[in-house]
């Protein structure tokens, strides 16, 4: 098998102990942030790309990959103990498991999620192990109004299938499309929506951006509707084991978790949200011990958890093999890439195999050390979530506007900065979706390069995009996927069902 | 009766149409302004032409919510917390800007958020910010060798 003699070695790369360290400071770091509410993966990539643009590439991806992987580990203790979701895909998880734990079974819903993870990452792992050189055969063959085409795709489901609103989803993207569109064009050398100002001739940082919208964002609108929701804090009460029965009850919905998120994950779909609700519905109807849902019942923490880690990985295989983002913190990812001018996707494989399988191995590696550590350690992630509120929202403002300063010493970064921060709280005021944003302004120039390739090789023709088989159906594909949400509203209702 | 259907028109939905519309229009009209260098297609004109393009329709789906009502409902919102937190901001920036250094606008800003999640200790916090501020000046500064905007204060390390 070709993929795992690149795999052995990757792992040759990934044990070098300064790599090792990467990513145990990438776990670690990815708890910790995943832990806290308010501070979600994408942040902390967002906030560690301008201090890591000195160091080795290979350490801070692996880093970074880290982050993500603990992030998602970490969300579920937050999940699970204040039932305050960081993020959407840890909602299903807070279900069941915000009620073990005001049952005092919090130890085991925190096992069950933290092994489950482990078992779900570890499979989706080496789903992406075996699955990438395959479509890296396929991408290869990808002309450039092809790989324009799956980018809309892309685009289309990032924002408006799988949404409540496609055109609250289309207009955050459509945003970002025009946030990508600022700076000088490399092409024409000319710039664009510009009006004189010299920050914006290179382009809008995209940790700007994101600091801003995630970060001051939050902290705005957060702080804005204190007085109406209170949260708090349940204490882990109890053992902290698993029983038996407890086992018998979750291996099989981490399987089964394992099934529906590293699939959906890694279609160019993204949104670990949908498989985790189909988890938590399947386990619901499949359990033996019907009378515990809705009092906390240890599959409904089991299955979504793992088809969270499961997608979480699944969403590195368009990112890796196609260069496609598919969430906010995969598209944060390709800007760590992107900055030190590594571009991630079928040739990625042939220039530069070390890095892209020592990262891979190291992902195997990440997730045995997110299980040593996060079991034992769960008392201390715990206590994370005492920091008094004020002085969480605090810190995270000083860091992210330190970052911003420290990628661009100007005032005028700053002031972009409050700007996005301001656009954040009012889409999530108005129920707008973030990462729509951030994947338009970084996919969106890798779109516009690949179609004006794709439009000089034709001569300006449009009809090109049609022409190719590939293409075309791909392009066919986002057609569906833009306009079946507006005749099945159900996609998105059956959230509201399983409430 | 005739006028209960009015009253659900929501104005924010509709400003939010509006300023999408604004931004179609300045996209369209910076896109004008660009030259063609290949008599075969649009180069850096095609993206703005679909950006603006769609930006125009999605006013035009935002208006339509708009005027049925469908957005979501809203909390009321307590204004004072994100004047303190823009307020301190702006001063951070105005510091950075006329070469105050971004210490004492870094600890004005801990303890401003601070304050506006609830507490009660502003020189308590103040001082806690400044010592987050100067360590992590420290650590950029001299570890990773990264430039931070200094003024007086920063000098004198």
């Amino acid at each position: 098998m070709e993929a795992f003699t690149s795999l052995a070695g990757g792992l040759a790369v990934a044990i070098q102990p300064a790599n090792l360290l990467f990513a145990l400071i990438g776990v670690l770091l990815g708890t910790a942030v995943g832990v806290l509410p308010g501070i979600g993966p994408a942040l902390t990539v967002a906030l560690l790309l301008p201090i890591t643009f000195k160091l080795d590439p290979a350490g801070s991806i692996i880093m970074f990959a880290g982050i993500y992987y603990g992030g998602m580990y970490g969300g579920s203790t937050t999940a699970i103990l204040i039932n305050t979701p960081g993020e959407s895909a840890s909602m299903a998880t807070a279900l069941e498991g915000n009620l073990m734990a005001k049952a005092g079974r919090g130890g085991p819903a925190l096992a069950t999620a933290a092994i489950g993870s482990f078992v779900a990452g570890t499979i989706a792992t080496l789903g992406l192990t075996l699955l990438a050189p395959y479509l890296v055969d396929i991408a290869v063959s990808f002309g450039p109004e092809d790989y324009f085409a799956l980018m809309v795709v892309a685009f289309v489901t990032v924002s408006a299938t799988f949404g409540d609103s496609p055109v609250r989803g289309l207009t955050s993207l459509f945003i970002g499309l025009m946030l990508g569109l600022v700076g000088i064009d490399l092409l024409s050398g000319q710039s664009r929506l510009s009006f004189g100002v010299p920050e914006l001739y290179d382009n809008i940082e995209v940790t700007t951006l994101a600091v801003g919208l995630f970060a001051v964002g939050e902290a705005l609108y957060v702080a804005s509707r204190r007085h109406v929701h209170e949260e708090k804090l349940e204490a882990v009460r109890g053992s902290l084991w698993m029983t038996k029965e407890d086992w018998k009850r979750s291996w099989k919905p981490w399987l089964r978790g394992t099934a529906f998120g590293f699939p959906i994950g890694a279609l160019p779909a993204g949104g670990a949200e949908i498989p985790t609700f189909l988890s938590y519905a399947t386990e619901r109807r499949l359990t033996k011990y019907p009378e515990d849902f809705g009092k906390g019942a240890i599959e409904g923490v089991a299955g979504p958890e793992a088809a969270n880690n499961a997608s979480a990985a699944g969403t590195l295989v368009p990112l890796l093999t196609l260069g496609l983002p598919t969430s906010a913190t995969a598209a944060m990812m390709l800007a760590g890439f992107q900055q030190y001018n590594i571009n991630p996707g079928p040739l990625l494989f042939a220039q530069n195999p070390d890095l892209v399988w020592g990262l891979i191995a190291s992902l195997f590696i990440a997730n045995v050390m997110l299980l040593v550590l996060n079991l034992p350690l769960v008392g201390l992630w715990v206590r994370l979530l005492t920091i008094p509120q004020p002085w969480l929202y605090a810190g995270i403002l000083v860091f992210a506007t330190m970052g911003t300063i420290a990628a661009n010493p100007s005032p005028v970064e700053l002031m972009m900065l409050t700007v996005f921060g301001v656009l954040g709280f009012l889409m999530r005021r108005f129920d707008f979706p973030i990462a729509p944003v951030i994947v338009g302004m970084i996919l969106g120039p890798l779109a516009e390069s690949q179609l004006r390739r794709a439009l000089s090789i034709s001569l300006g023709d449009p009809m090109t995009l049609l022409q190719s088989p590939i293409s075309a159906t791909l392009l066919t594909i986002a057609l569906i996927a833009l306009v079946l949400p507006f005749f099945l509203k159900g996609l998105g209702r059956f959230k509201a069902v399983e409430d | 009766m005739a006028t209960s259907p009015q009253r659900r028109i929501d104005v924010a939905g509709l400003v939010i149409a509006i300023v999408l519309l604004v931004l179609a229009g300045v996209v369209w009209w910076d896109m004008s302004k660009l030259q063609i260098l290949s008599p075969y297609d649009l180069g850096p004109k095609v993206m703005p032409i679909i950006v603006s393009g769609g930006l125009t329709l999605l006013a035009i789906g935002n208006g339509i919510s708009a005027f049925r009502g469908d957005l979501p409902v809203r909390d009321s919102l307590d204004w004072k917390p994100i004047i303190l937190i823009l307020g301190a901001l702006a001063c951070l920036i105005a510091l950075i800007r006329f070469g105050g250094g971004f210490m004492i606008g870094t600890a004005l800003l801990f303890a401003a958020t601070s304050t506006a999640f609830g507490r009660r200790a502003f020189v308590t916090d103040f001082i806690i910010g400044a010592v987050i501020a100067l360590i992590v000046y420290v650590l950029f500064a001299k570890l990773l060798t990264l430039s931070l905007p200094a003024g007086p204060l920063e000098r004198l390390f």
